[in-house]
């Protein structure tokens, strides 16, 4: 029993020590969640949207900033004194839902939100698997789903509006930068790419491409989603390239096979100085930060918007989303295009005079919004007609714009270098038209 | 161009066999079929992110270029002691259930993922630290101190200060490194430092050096432990017990220290996988799923409970990638029969290159279930 009051000292200190530690604790925890404050106005009524994107799994990285951009869309929408329909001002609320990088998932809360939820329209989706899971679900239900990222179309429905870049608002034009104006002008091309659905159809459109240009394509591969081991393709590509002196180099890797490959090709003499150019299509100004642009240095990117853009509008742009949510943030491609389709829904809706589907539809044709990329205009193909733009990778981070086009490209739903679908238009305007007519 | 492929494979290979090292150790020897051992990976891969951003500090600035060889070694300890503690609490309630171990290590590698995820790794760090500290205080104590009834207040009274230790470690670390004090789930990068990059030129043939460095790791890996195993006191106790576990233990070997030790060996090598992993691609919570399955088909080709069956299958392996993925078959016999080159350059893409050499081992393991060499022990008799 000696050893008793000792123990309780003991305990005692033991106990002080943990309710130090505990106070401790509590403080990191209530200091990183500051809760945030809605604007608050005064409106006639509150009108409910869904945001839809993954919270959770791989695609969490991305997807989150969407719904990033999306939330400061609707809290400026708000702040300007939100929705006016029929007289009435509506407050934008909305319900955010996780589609937990998971297609099936994506299709089921898009139920969950239109029938449970009512909402009358639903931004969301990146990966076109997701879209297309999607897809069956709005044209069933006769609903609206806006998306916002750069795609390989062919495809064009009724249900859904695009406001990222077709192929020819951004493959084509980039291809042809690459072959006519870009160090390596009239090289071979050696295609690279993540082994799913948008590279293969992406490199489908430059092989028909380069064939009408009269350029040449040594080679192709493709990396199973996950795989990191880029050592064969980097033997190919130095195979197929190394007897011209280089040479272009198509990349539509995703997430994280970039950083491998880049890492890897630097390391194995694949570098802007040795001749090898390598075109992007999935790196945007968030990439290039997460990768290193030391990886990125000299190599380009195709892009709508870019965080370089010099106006008034885009700087603004960047400025409010970095007060928001950080000055270490950066606005990208596809954030610009979720931010333009809250902006568009908007307008529909108060040009429309209802929230109702069909009459919105229709309100939407022909919108026009001063976005942080200059002007843009829904065309009657549901895709945005937008301008285009070529960035060399900056040494510090970011793009160096070098071309833009002048004026808008129009979206093309169905490409034209494509055999299957070349001659073919969508219209939806014109019920005679409709989702694939011949031109 | 011989010499260009042999390298491409063993580089390949090479990334195998670190990675399947451990698994070799603690599925070969101990038959544990541990579906955690990616994530222990990953737990070496941010190490060496962390450590990383801890030589960036003003102080340590002078070293940064050493900071890839110490981070070998904190990812080893690192992982180590992930893998005891693990041991400890799961694992060895389940030996002789391997259906149940295999979901309960999968559940802890879920457990891992998000932890990294929602944890700023500062705090992380801390916690480790803690547990290092934990795990080992006891063990330098006299053995004086440890026969005292009053042992086990010393010994939770050592964890209390390894506790706090750890918050304090947590929050010097955080306050000193931003980038580590808020939890993300974004992939991280581990930059080499400048001198482990670029190329060497050997017999004419450039060589990447970050490939080159992880063939090294590799090699004093493969040579440590086969070392530890033949010829240290530990190492042929391990080898006892996993021949006749209960001979041994009659014999008088702490076959419970055995299987601590075993397990700790096999964890902290899949921690120095993570370090040559990280200096290829990226680092995030799912770089070990990538890696987990290559892990098993390579040791299940060897034969289970082989070191040098590991070895030759990942050789093995890395360099069938190669010819077939790269289409070198062609570049060595340009003019064969044209139905083979097409073949041939049907599986020259890295999916379908994948795709063969599975296809390949299934045929192999059909005449050879036991792989390349057989092992006789304690897990052909159970």
């Amino acid at each position: 029993m000696g050893q008793l009051p000792n123990l309780n000292e003991f305990m005692r200190i033991s106990r002080r020590i943990l309710a130090g530690l505990a106070t401790a604790s509590l403080a990191v925890t209530v200091t990183s969640c500051g809760g945030g404050s809605d604007t608050s106005g005064s409106f006639d009524d509150t009108v409910t949207v869904g945001i839809l994107h993954s919270l959770s799994g791989t695609m969490a990285i991305s997807e989150s900033t969407l719904v990033d951009t999306e939330k400061m869309a609707i809290k400026e929408i708000n702040a300007a004194g939100g929705v006016t329909v029929g007289g009435k001002s509506y407050k934008i609320d909305y319900i955010v839902e996780d589609g937990a990088s998971d297609w099936p998932t994506f299709a089921e809360k898009s139920k969950k939100l239109i029938d449970q939820d009512g909402v009358p329209v639903v931004f969301g989706g990146w990966t076109s698997a997701s879209r297309k899971a999607m897809l069956p679900v709005y044209e069933s239900k006769d609903a609206f789903l806006y998306y916002p990222i750069q795609y390989e179309a062919q495809e064009c429905s009724n249900n859904i509006f695009y406001t990222g870049a077709s192929p020819n608002q951004q493959s084509e034009p980039a291809t042809d930068f690459m072959y006519k104006r870009s160090p390596a002008a009239g090289k071979p091309f050696f295609l690279v790419g993540s082994d799913y659905v948008f590279p293969r159809t992406s490199n489908t459109i430059t092989k028909e491409q380069l064939k009408s240009l009269g350029g040449k394509v040594v080679g192709e591969d493709y990396l199973p989603l996950g795989n990191t081991e880029v050592a064969p393709i980097i033997s190919k590509i130095k195979k197929a390239l190394a007897p011209s002196g280089g040479g272009v180099i198509i990349n539509t890797l995703n997430g994280d096979q970039n950083v491998a490959f880049f890492k890897q090709i630097q390391d194995a003499g694949i570098t802007p100085s040795n001749g090898y150019y390598v075109m992007n299509y999935s790196i945007a100004e968030e990439e290039i930060s997460t990768i290193g642009p030391e990886f990125l240095e000299g190599h380009y990117g195709a892009w709508n918007y870019m965080m370089s853009i010099d106006t008034p509008e885009s700087k603004k742009f960047a400025a409010d989303f970095k007060a928001l949510y950080g000055s270490d943030r950066v606005v990208a491609d596809p954030q610009e295009s979720a931010y333009n389709m809250v902006y568009l829904w908007k307008q529909a809706v108060e040009d429309a005079g209802t929230f109702e589907n069909s009459a919105v539809r229709e309100a939407l044709v022909g919108q026009t919004f001063n976005a942080p990329q200059g002007p843009v205009e829904v065309m009657p193909n549901h895709h945005l007609a937008q301008t285009v733009r070529i960035g060399l990778i900056k040494p510090e981070g970011g793009f160096e714009i070098l071309e833009e086009t002048d004026g808008v490209v129009f979206p093309q739903a169905w490409n034209q270098f494509e055999p299957s679908s070349k001659g073919y238009a969508c219209d939806w305007t014109d019920p005679s038209k409709g989702e694939r007519y011949k031109l | 161009m011989l010499l260009d492929s042999l390298f491409n494979g063993v580089a390949i290979g090479s990334v195998l066999l670190v990675a399947a090292l451990g698994l070799a150790i603690v599925f070969g020897l101990m038959g544990v079929i541990n579906l955690a051992h990616g994530e222990l990976m990953m737990l070496g891969a941010y190490t060496t992110y962390v450590t990383q951003l801890i030589f960036k500090l003003p102080i340590l600035k002078a070293y940064y270029n050493a900071y890839v060889i110490v981070s070998i070694f904190f990812a080893f300890i690192v992982s180590g002691v992930v893998g005891i503690l693990l041991e400890k609490t799961v694992i060895r309630k389940l030996y002789g259930n391997p259906l149940e171990t295999l979901l309960a290590t999968w559940g802890v590698s879920l457990i891992l993922q998000q932890f990294v995820r929602s944890v700023p790794l500062a705090y992380g760090t801390g916690l480790v630290i803690s547990l290092i500290i934990g795990l080992f205080l006891p063990t330098v104590f006299s053995s004086k101190l440890k026969e005292s009834i009053n042992f086990k207040y010393v010994k939770f009274s050592s964890w209390i200060f390894a506790a706090l230790a750890g918050v304090l470690s947590g929050n010097l670390i955080s306050s000193s490194v931003s980038k580590l004090s808020r939890a993300s789930a974004r992939n991280v990068d581990v930059t080499a430092p400048a001198w482990m990059r670029g190329q060497v030129e050997i017999l004419g043939t450039a060589f990447p050096k970050t490939r080159l460095m992880i063939i090294i790791i590799t090699l004093i890996s493969v040579i440590a432990i086969t070392l530890f195993l033949n010829q240290s006191a530990w190492g042929m106790r391990i080898r006892a017990v996993t021949q006749n576990r209960e001979m041994s233990d009659c014999l008088g070997i702490s076959t419970e220290k055995v299987d601590i030790l075993t397990f700790g060996i096999g964890s902290g090598l899949a921690g120095v996988a993570g370090v040559a992993v990280s200096l290829l691609g990226s680092v995030g919570p799912n770089v070990g799923g990538n890696y987990i399955v290559g892990c098993f088909m390579v040791v299940v080709l060897g034969g289970v409970g082989n070191l040098l069956g590991t070895i030759f299958a990942s050789f093995g392996i890395g360099i069938l990638t190669d010819l077939i993925g790269a289409g070198r078959l062609l570049s060595i016999w340009p003019d064969m029969p044209l139905p083979l080159s097409n073949t041939i350059n049907f599986f020259a893409t890295t999916s379908m290159a994948r795709v063969m050499i599975f296809a390949l081992i299934v045929i192999f393991l059909q005449f050879k279930p036991t792989g390349l060499f057989p092992q006789k022990g304690r897990m052909v008799e159970s």
